[in-house]
């Protein structure tokens, strides 16, 4: 299959955030979502919308009954409200937008394929969209797999880069963690049986584009309470205005309606409110650019409130593969010798770990590199079965791989591993390393000590972390030794060492019970019960159908490191929401001492010492008041789709940030906004 | 649910006889154990008769008293069972124009020429309408009538005055002030 | 400006001496209220045990939110049924020497509501309408219990912060009764005896007539006045014995018992705060609340003094001279103990005053109308001020506390959706009722035609009758006529809804707080006991709560100081 055609490539595509593409059907829906049915999902802006259609009634009735005085400011006025919930809806349309097209691209990679559906042993030929839970298929080599399922008997290698983006092609077998198959992948060689776990619609795939989709897309709790808030205040300010029209009639100085209107409109926090469902769509979008499918809102959301990371060390944070650091020869056998083997053996071994042998073998004796083609030789690779490879050449064999996989080797050929090797073994993999035997024929060389190699700039990311709050726990199988060896010098805060999955399990219960709320990655099927149990449980795309059933996202890269990324999504999307709140709400300040000298200035000049805006006229400053708050909520849109600026800090510091770009700027904005469309409404003779 | 009904009632009983009964009447046991003077109302006698509390303004009308400051209490001001201010607030035209005829009045019966600054404790109502006091430069303010009515030397009466200012409580608290009844019973003195 | 420098002197002695005796009396609440021991429990504890016996109170079971609630409800409207009965049985009740007759049913209702809500509306005139018994066993007892049912409140709340995975906030009678009996009751014993040693009356003869100077007869008002004086103000109740309150010179002799007085009505608020650091297990998240206080009341200070200092310019006109707003104000308090008292009393849900409030100057009254509609939160009332600022705690933490990418967490408690809804609820409610109940009186002829004074100050009249109300303060533009049936009903339910519509939510988030999980801390948690949480808990207490009232306030004081300056007058 093509590198091109696989998922992230293809959301990849689709990512430019402003394309022209988006816009137009974006423009469309903001006006499709005009439908008050639609519309009373988000309380502020229904609120805006019914003032708006009463602007518009009143100003009609005005011009019917040919009243002249206000007609050209209600005209602006109910103009601009509309144009304020249309902006709204726009920004919400947007982002709902991406999503859309992104599912788009999904649909496309789900091809209709045909499966080898399996009747009391014989083969029946059925549509893929027939199949139904329970079903066994069977998949041969070059057939694409036609639904989510379990490998019940055989082993094949698979091509999975539709839907992870990986191209080096994956081993599936029956039985342990590698049993789980995903529709739409392809199998490569030999043949599986599956039994099909997802009824069509229900698939990974068919779940991933209803995600993107935001077809179900729920408010999430801080959303809600948020929500609550902004509908609360409404009410309050719902009621300052209306309440103000009898105090006005008091005073004498009784207000237009359509002002009233303008008024409310200016004072509810129409910024936020317009713009919070963006922010969640948005959020969750964030994740999908980094090929992060998260399950809910809600698992986002707990990603920014995550205090303690799980992180696997293997793959996290160490590299996946492990160095040679180490030749041990067996007795009777010099260093050299093992290092000259080790290095024939590894010559045409294109991993990690074979070409850390050529270099250490390089370093050490100052064996220069040779070509395979001109020695005869053929390069033995490393396979499923034999868990072992190696070189055959001049009659030469030699091999490298696990203790128990060379004992084979060699007790096959009549020999045997010596007690003194496998001592070496034991303690090799006691200090954490890992031992590769090294054999030839039925002579067994030595071992060859392979050790974690730290990631680059990992112990960096950890102190980040911690200054952000978040204590970071090392999970390995090694024994505590090795692991505190490790631990220290990656730099994390803790570590669970000879970790299964009961004890995994557990400390995640203990984290929890003192209240911090833990992520962790996970792809076995044993790592289901600590996926589920953890706040965030982010499955890799590669492990099993338990694992990605148990966590809320999934990895479709299958780097365990993201969980960091993710987590700083998670925080970014509060702080967004939290930001733009501030100031929408810091806002109002400005918006009063536009309007409200404005409003009763024929009755009271005197109130005119408020209008501190020196704006031209009460109805210019009206007008140039409701125009600014329709104008920053589009302003604030990219914003609001991007997220406001994150940086790895503390929580004060962080604090102080925001709070003096949206707390103080949320003050200051308004004055300088209004102003100027004060006087550009001037100079266009509009008010 | 019977049960915590009567629980809250004989609750609310206790609590009543608690606070309502034993407590007040503990504090009067005490206050008239203690302080009998203060607990009934700080009355100043003369010639056995009480003639008003040290702690109550009551009314002068007459040129040879020195004058509270107007009160609002009761009809006639100075009721002390009917303690009230005026209410009238600083946009009002009735206070600009009481203030005014009442800025008449003290400049009439103190000769002062029109215009003439009065201080505004002499002019504005009090809050309580029982105000016993008034601020020294009022009471000063009063001195050539109060001295021409009764014939006395002003300096005399001034320094009578400047004799009954209640300074500062403990040097710094409120405001120095002279208590009216209390001065205009010194005069009596002073006279007779 | 010897003046200026002395006034400056009293204010600074009176915030040095409210924290010199706030800091040691929270401490010794917190024990109180821990059930710790304290110097007074060898009397108290028989005591106490006494009170429960003879109530029938069985043991100390600790109470779930709702049933703490209900209790509190019950007992209250119980209170709220007495109170009405005296009242208008009173021409048969022992103790009424003046032989005052029964109170009318609408004036009964308001002030019955107004006394067990801790509000203390007078819409009577104390010395012309209730008898002796009547304030002693129907006012004086709420005065006791409507301020113990607030530290009660306050209490539960800070038990259900305090707490983890708890379902219980604690016994109501138990709070009720410990605050009486360690905290008020004697308190309130040792400041009657020093009002009385200044000159507060107590006793209870009939009225005495003496004839004056000038041969008038003058009938002096008695009565058993410094017991209730002392619970009036350490209760923040507010209700005065007297028509003319805390300005009478018998209930207010001195300067001294002025500034003792305003002393009283912020220790208990003040200490509370000390109370709630320490019951929380962190004092500075006690500290940062009082500090917020602070900042608020000295910015209101500044207004009052400066408005009230700088006068009234169209007396000033006319020849007056020395500070002109004098109108409705004592000598010996003067300028700056009377806009320091009445910035006290409102910022403390007292209502008590030394200065006629309708008198002052439209800046000088606009801020006490302010602060009864920031909800009472600045020190506020005995306990309702803490409870009310920790609801302002609770949106800062969820509005700010977002911004640092986390689900706002207060005490390490997640602030969710059961919390936001209850918080929005106890800051609509008071809001709501100020707001609907002034603009019906602004749209009848029943509520303008109580009005005193015409023009933009008649809208302040109203505005601040129902901010008194629904705040649950009781200070008045007294000149508004608010013995109506109209006034005596909205004002009295006013004040009910004021008052239940914050403590029932406030008890729903004590019982939401205390079941939850508490975070630990760490560098990545919203501090809320830093300087800056004490500037954003004072700012988001002036933007919410401000913003809603900002165009009534418009109309009203604000356009009159303007009118004021240019020399009008209505």
């Amino acid at each position: 299959m093509p590198r091109e055609a696989n998922i992230s490539n293809r959301l990849a595509a689709s990512r430019g955030s402003f394309n022209r593409a988006l816009l137009v059907p974006a423009i469309k829906d903001a006006f499709a979502k005009l439908d008050p049915r639609v519309q009373w999902r988000n309380p502020v802006m229904f609120v805006v919308e019914i003032g708006a259609l009463l602007t518009t009634i009143f100003t009609l009735r005005d011009i019917v009954a040919g009243v002249r005085t206000m007609v050209a400011l209600n005209i602006q006025l109910a103009l601009w409200l509309w144009i304020t919930v249309l902006f709204a809806n726009f920004a919400e349309a947007l982002a709902e937008g991406r999503g859309k097209a992104q599912a788009e691209t999904l649909r496309r990679t789900r091809s209709e394929t045909t499966a080898k559906k399996l009747c009391d042993g014989r083969v029946q030929q059925i549509p893929a969209s027939q199949l139904r839970k329970g079903d066994i298929v069977l998949v041969e080599a070059g057939d694409i797999i036609p639904g989510d399922g379990e490998v019940i008997e055989g082993i094949a290698s698979v091509d999975e880069s539709a839907v992870t983006g990986e191209s080096a092609p994956v081993i599936r077998e029956s039985g342990g963690d590698r049993s789980a198959v995903t529709g739409g992948t392809r199998v490569l060689s030999d043949w599986i049986k599956v039994r099909i776990t997802a009824n069509p619609g229900e698939t990974f795939l068919d779940r991933m584009i209803n995600l993107v989709e935001g077809a179900r897309r729920q408010k999430t709790p801080n959303e809600i309470a948020l929500t609550i808030l902004l509908i609360g205040l409404t009410i309050v300010f719902l009621l300052a205005v209306a309440t103000l029209e009898p105090f006005a009639l008091y005073s004498g100085a009784p207000a237009p309606v359509p002002v009233l209107i303008a008024l409310l409109v200016c004072l509810i926090p129409t910024t936020i409110g317009g713009l919070l469902s963006a922010i969640g769509i948005a959020g969750m979008d964030r994740l999908l650019k980094r090929n992060v499918l998260a399950m809910s809102g809600r698992a986002v959301e707990a990603a920014g409130d995550v205090d303690v990371l799980l992180l696997d060390k293997t793959g996290t944070i160490t590299l996946g593969n492990r160095m040679a650091t180490a030749f041990i020869p067996a007795p009777g056998v010099t260093e050299e010798q093992l290092a000259d083997a080790a290095q024939l053996a590894s010559l045409a071994d294109e991993t990690p770990e074979g070409r850390s042998i050529v270099v250490l073998a390089k370093n050490k004796f100052r064996l220069r590199e040779r070509d395979l083609g001109s020695l005869k030789a053929s390069f033995v690779p490393f396979s499923a079965h034999t868990r072992m490879s190696g070189v055959d050449l001049e009659g030469r064999q030699i091999r490298k791989g696990a203790a128990d996989a060379i004992e084979a080797f060699v007790r096959e050929q009549g020999g045997s591993l010596p007690a003194e090797v496998r001592d070496t073994v034991a303690r090799v993999a006691k200090e954490g390393g890992t031992p590769l035997v090294v054999a030839e024929g039925a002579r067994v060389l030595g071992v060859v000590y392979l050790k974690d190699v730290i990631k680059g700039g990992i112990k960096e990311r950890f102190a980040e972390l911690r200054r952000m709050g978040i204590k970071t726990v090392m999970i390995t199988g090694d024994n505590p030794l090795t692991a505190a060896a490790i631990a220290a010098e990656a730099g994390v805060d803790d570590f669970l060492a000879e970790a299964t999955p009961e004890t995994k399990l557990k400390l995640i219960r203990d984290y929890q019970a003192k209240g911090h709320l833990v992520a962790m990655t996970g792809d076995g099927t044993n790592d289901a019960p600590a996926l589920a149990q953890a706040d965030v449980g982010l499955a890799m795309n590669s492990g099993t159908q338990a694992a990605k059933e148990a966590g809320n996202m999934v990895d479709l890269d299958n780097n365990p490191t993201k969980l960091i990324e993710v987590v700083e999504i998670g925080k970014q999307l509060l702080m967004t929401r939290g930001s733009l709140t501030t100031f929408s709400i810091a806002n109002d300040v400005a918006k009063y001492f536009a309007i409200i000298p404005a409003l009763f200035t024929v009755t009271y000049p005197e109130l005119g010492a408020l209008n501190i805006m020196r704006l031209a006229t009460p109805q210019s400053a009206i007008l140039a008041a409701v125009i600014f708050n329709a104008l920053i909520i589009i302003a604030l849109v990219p914003l609001a789709l991007k997220g406001v600026a994150y940086r790895p800090l503390g929580a004060n510091a962080i604090l102080r940030r925001n709070l003096v770009i949206y707390g103080l700027g949320g003050l200051v904005a308004p004055f300088i906004g209004i102003k100027l469309i004060d006087m550009l409404l001037v100079a266009l003779r509009l008010a | 649910m019977t049960r915590k009904l009567l629980t809250t009632a004989r609750m609310l009983v206790v609590m009543t006889v608690l606070t309502g009964i034993l407590y007040p009447l503990a504090v009067t046991g005490l206050a008239q154990m203690f302080f009998p003077r203060q607990a009934g109302g700080s009355l100043i006698a003369r010639d056995g008769q009480p003639v008003g509390s040290a702690l109550i303004g009551q009314s002068f009308m007459g040129p040879g008293y020195f004058h509270g400051r107007p009160s609002v209490a009761g009809k006639d001001g100075y009721d002390a069972a009917a303690s009230s201010g005026s209410n009238l607030g600083p946009t009002s035209k009735e206070l600009v124009a009481t203030v005014a005829k009442r800025l008449a009045a003290v400049r009439t019966v103190n000769g002062l020429p029109a215009g003439a600054p009065v201080p505004a404790d002499l002019v504005t109502a009090s809050a309580s309408g029982l105000d016993p006091d008034i601020s020294p430069e009022a009471a000063y303010l009063q001195v050539p009538r109060v001295a021409r009515a009764r014939n006395l030397p002003e300096d005399k009466v001034r320094s009578l005055v400047e004799r009954n200012i209640t300074g500062r409580q403990l040097g710094i608290l409120g405001e120095p002030r002279v208590n009216v009844l209390k001065l205009n019973l010194e005069l009596d003195k002073l006279s007779r | 400006m010897a003046a200026i420098n002395t006034d400056i002197l009293q204010i600074a002695l009176f915030l040095a001496l409210l924290l010199f005796l706030a800091v040691p009396l929270g401490r010794y609440m917190a024990r109180v209220f821990s059930g710790e021991r304290t110097f007074l429990d060898p009397v108290l504890k028989p005591l106490e045990r006494l009170i429960y016996r003879l109530a029938g109170v069985s043991d100390g079971r600790e109470m779930n939110w709702r049933e703490y609630a209900a209790t509190l409800l019950v007992f209250n409207f119980l209170g709220m049924v007495a109170v009405y009965l005296i009242q208008r049985l009173q021409g048969v009740l022992p103790f009424n020497p003046q032989h005052f007759s029964a109170v009318p049913p609408d004036l009964a209702f308001n002030t019955a509501a107004s006394f067990m809500t801790n509000t203390n509306w007078q819409a009577y005139s104390g010395e012309s309408t209730m008898s002796y018994f009547t304030q002693m066993a129907a006012l004086t007892v709420q005065n006791f219990l409507s301020a113990a049912t607030g530290i009660a409140v306050v209490v539960a709340l800070t038990r259900g912060l305090a707490r983890r995975s708890a379902k219980t906030i604690g016994n109501f009678w138990e709070d009720l009764t410990r605050s009486i009996l360690w905290v008020l009751l004697p308190l309130s014993l040792l400041f009657a005896l020093v009002l009385v040693s200044q000159g507060v009356i107590q006793n209870l003869s009939p009225y005495l007539t003496v004839t004056t100077l000038e041969g008038g007869r003058q009938t002096l008002a008695m009565g058993p006045v410094a017991s209730q004086e002392a619970i009036k103000l350490l209760g923040t109740n507010g209700g005065g014995f007297f028509n003319a309150n805390s300005a009478h010179p018998f209930e207010n002799p001195t300067p001294l018992t002025n500034l003792l007085e305003m002393l009283a009505i912020f220790v208990i608020p003040a200490g509370l705060t000390i109370t709630y650091g320490r019951m929380v297990g962190n004092h500075r998240q006690g500290t940062v609340i009082l500090a917020a206080m602070l900042l608020l009341f000295v910015l209101a200070l500044g207004v009052v003094y400066g408005s009230e200092h700088y006068g009234n310019p169209t007396l000033r006109a006319l020849g007056v001279s020395g500070p002109t707003a004098m109108e409705g104000k004592e000598v010996r308090f003067g300028i700056a103990n009377s806009s320091l008292f009445a910035t006290v009393t409102t910022a403390a849900s007292c209502g008590a005053v030394n200065a006629m409030h309708d008198s002052l100057t439209p800046l000088g009254g606009l801020i006490p109308m302010l602060q009864m509609m920031l909800g009472e939160v600045v020190f506020g009332g005995v306990g309702s001020g803490l409870y009310g600022m920790l609801v302002f705690v609770i949106l800062t933490v969820f509005i700010v506390g977002l911004m640092v990418g986390r689900t706002p967490e207060y005490l390490g408690k997640k602030i969710e959706t059961r919390e936001m809804k209850m918080a929005t609820l106890a800051v609509l409610i008071p809001a709501a009722t100020i707001l609907l109940g002034s603009g019906l009186a602004a749209a009848t002829r029943a509520g303008t035609a109580s009005i005193l004074n015409p023009g933009p100050h008649g809208l302040s009249e109203i505005l601040y009758a129902f901010a008194s109300g629904a705040g649950n303060n009781g200070s008045a533009f007294a000149g508004l006529n608010a013995n109506t049936p109209f006034y005596n009903i909205a004002l009295g339910l006013a004040m009910l809804i004021g008052r239940f519509g914050v403590i029932l939510p406030v008890l729903a988030i004590a019982g939401s707080m205390a079941a939850k999980k508490a975070v630990p801390p760490g560098p990545g948690t919203f501090q809320t006991t830093s300087l800056l949480f004490t500037g954003l808990l004072a700012a988001v207490v002036l933007i919410v709560g401000a913003l809603t009232f900002l165009p009534a306030l418009a109309l009203g004081p604000v356009v009159e100081q303007l009118l004021m300056l240019a020399g009008k007058a209505f």
